[in-house]
């Protein structure tokens, strides 16, 4: 197995799928000719043809309620948002259409669509290049949301969401795209939608998080291990809906449980799991819940001291850690 | 109204094309009935629209292809095979509902064995499904169109324009047909659109438009019938206007106080089923005792449909958390 970086691993999973069902196709804009402004489809135009990997036109909504329609019809369509800022105009689509279409038809009909979009900051992307949109759709049944923190599980998790037969956002972290690299399992490879991963074993704090978080939070507990801390890390990868079996079971055994998010603080997908702790381990706790997140301003600035007091980073997360660790 | 021969129709099309829109009548009739009797919350009708429903839907191929539709196209979906015992289940909302298990209130269209898209409330979001089933049909080289359609009030949504520039770009097979009844809710023409006819608009998109008297079912037809040709044969996508006419309040929960007593008055004279009946009459298709007898069909279809949708049991409980996801019940 070679070393692949997190974005060719979405590429392989995009070219694995499309090779293997006629039905799997690509649309958004810019992801035909040009291979998507990270190049994350290139090369699968040329392969596919252009009705395979379409370059739409500028209008998200179309680009959403489009795929709908074809997913309706039988066909597996991967709709690319090119940041996630702007998934916000396909909205109307995505909650009160894909979301219930099963349900308002009494599973008569089905939507099996996938919209993959990059989001995150620390890429200089400034407020519309750089957000976190996901706890806009992490409450709303009959959409599955998945973020994937390694190459592997982006892989694995991009064929299950082309397979799964109910609508999936899937949630790409654009610096994660060629900072991430490891060997990856050739050909088909799948990783269950729905299911949390520990991505580290531990018994002192446990740290619940997501994307990128999870590398960085990998980081701090490496460096604190060294001064004999044992940290748990507990990777979401399904952010809606969540695993709350995974969550009370690691909540529960250290008993102290960070929860690290680039996310806004408030109302965050954390939120969520800190209220699924609380009902749930209330007296297996040995601390108070802890959350890091970004602050609460609208988003992400541009100029690099701010976009950094923004930002989640390994220094951050291990402060906090110590400050659990020492709770 | 246009000569039914001269656009291709036999006499007993003409005959079928009155009983499906004679039976959506019917079904609306009885279900404001209902309504008013305090049995079912809410109707939302068909009623004066009917001719441009049947008569889109007696162009297509009711085999192969797709509607997208919205809630006032009861004649259209009955024609499709929406059965009166559907339409009733739905109505009040019984297990066995078809279109939404109960679900969903009366008017939201859905039965895939018949081709019929699911619907939501929030409007004209079915025109990118239609659409979105057209580019099914061209990349898999299907001979077959989506027809959607919508009232005017919803061509002032973003979504009419990114569907149909969509289409037109991709010269898909869709038939887009605007059911203009003149108003959405209380809102008349001149306060939702600047432009004369909405069909104008098809330059901009790059595609066929066409204007018709949707009181005609035989326009409507002859407009739809050609949009289909030029769809199936790779000329792309067509928007159609109807001029209709809403013969009810908006629904059961309006007062229609907003258009005098004389304009609704008025809009009487146009009802499409009284003119149609008039126009078999005088071309001598069928006589007394057939309208006679079809009335009386009806009357026993539309009661029994009631009665056994009205004993049918409702949807337990706990069926509300069913069929979120495919693998699992939530709950």
């Amino acid at each position: 197995m070679a070393k692949i970086s997190y974005l060719q691993a979405i590429s392989n999973a995009l070219d694995h799928e499309m090779g293997k069902d006629e039905d799997v196709f690509i649309l958004g804009e810019d992801v035909g000719k040009k291979g998507g402004v990270f190049k994350v489809t290139a090369g699968l135009q040329e392969k596919y043809g252009e009705l395979r990997c379409m370059d739409t036109p500028l209008a998200e909504s179309n680009i959403v309620g489009t795929a709908i329609g074809a997913a309706m019809m039988g066909k597996r369509p991967v709709a690319e948002i090119q940041f996630a800022d702007y998934i916000l105009p396909a909205t109307n689509q995505i909650l009160s259409e894909a979301a219930k279409i099963r349900y308002r038809s009494n599973g008569d009909w089905n939507c099996p669509i996938v919209i993959r979009a990059p989001f995150g900051g620390g890429i200089h992307g400034a407020l519309y290049h750089s957000q976190s949109v996901e706890a806009l759709f992490s409450s709303t049944p009959g959409l599955k949301v998945v973020i994937p923190s390694t190459p592997s599980d982006a892989k694995g998790l991009l064929i299950s969401a082309i397979r799964d037969n109910d609508p999936v956002l899937f949630f790409e972290h654009k610096k994660a795209y060629r900072l991430l690299k490891e060997e990856v399992p050739e050909g088909d490879y799948t990783v269950p939608i729905g299911k949390a991963d520990v991505k580290r074993k531990g018994e002192d704090i446990t740290v619940i998080t997501y994307g990128l978080c999870v590398n960085y939070s990998l980081q701090a507990a490496e460096r604190l291990s060294k001064d004999g801390h044992d940290i748990e890390i507990l990777d979401l990868r399904t952010v809606y809906p969540l695993d709350k079996e995974s969550i009370i079971e690691s909540a529960s055994k250290t008993g102290k449980v960070l929860l690290v998010t680039e996310d806004n603080l408030e109302g965050s997908v954390m939120s969520e799991v800190s209220a699924i702790i609380a009902e749930n381990c209330l007296y297996d706790l040995d601390a108070p819940i802890m959350r890091l997140a970004g602050p609460d301003v609208p988003a992400m600035p541009y100029s690099p001291l701010m976009e950094d007091h923004f930002m989640v980073n390994p220094d951050k997360i291990e402060k906090k850690m110590l400050e659990l660790l020492e709770h | 109204m246009k000569n039914h021969e001269e656009v291709g129709l036999t006499d007993d099309d003409v005959k079928e094309m009155y009983r499906t829109m004679l039976l959506s009548r019917k079904l609306d009739e009885r279900m404001w009935l209902l309504n008013r009797a305090g049995k079912l919350p809410f109707v939302i009708s068909c009623q004066g629209q009917e001719a441009t429903q049947v008569g889109a839907g007696f162009a297509l191929d009711r085999e192969e292809d797709v509607l997208s539709p919205y809630y006032r196209d009861l004649a259209l979906v009955t024609h499709f095979g929406m059965t009166p015992l559907e339409t009733m289940l739905s109505a009040f909302a019984k297990e066995g509902d078809i279109q939404s298990g109960g679900r969903q209130m009366p008017g939201h269209f859905s039965k895939k064995t018949n081709n019929i898209l699911s619907q939501g409330s929030a409007v004209t979001t079915q025109v990118l499904h239609a659409v979105g089933a057209a580019y099914k049909f061209k990349l898999d080289g299907e001979k077959r169109v989506a027809l959607t359609t919508l009232g005017e009030g919803s061509t002032s949504q973003g979504d009419f324009h990114e569907g149909l520039n969509f289409a037109g770009v991709h010269k898909l097979p869709v038939i887009c047909l605007i059911e203009n009844n003149k108003y959405a809710i209380s809102v008349p023409t001149h306060l939702q659109y600047a432009v004369e006819k909405l069909s104008a608009r098809a330059h901009g998109y790059g595609m066929h438009g066409d204007h018709v008297d949707g009181n005609d079912p035989f326009a409507v037809y002859e407009a739809v019938k050609a949009a289909r040709e030029r769809a199936v044969n790779g000329e792309g996508a067509s928007l159609i206007e109807a001029m209709s006419t809403r013969l009810t309040a908006h629904s059961s929960d309006d007062d229609d106080a907003y258009r005098t007593l004389e304009e609704r008055e008025k809009n009487k004279e146009e009802d499409c089923l009284v003119l149609m009946k008039d126009y078999m009459v005088e071309k001598d298709i069928a006589d007394d005792s057939w309208f006679l007898d079809v009335e009386e069909e009806f009357k026993v279809i539309v009661k029994d449909a009631t009665k056994d949708a009205e004993n049918a049991p409702y949807p337990k409980a706990e069926d509300a958390l069913k069929n979120v996801y495919e693998e699992a019940n939530n709950g």
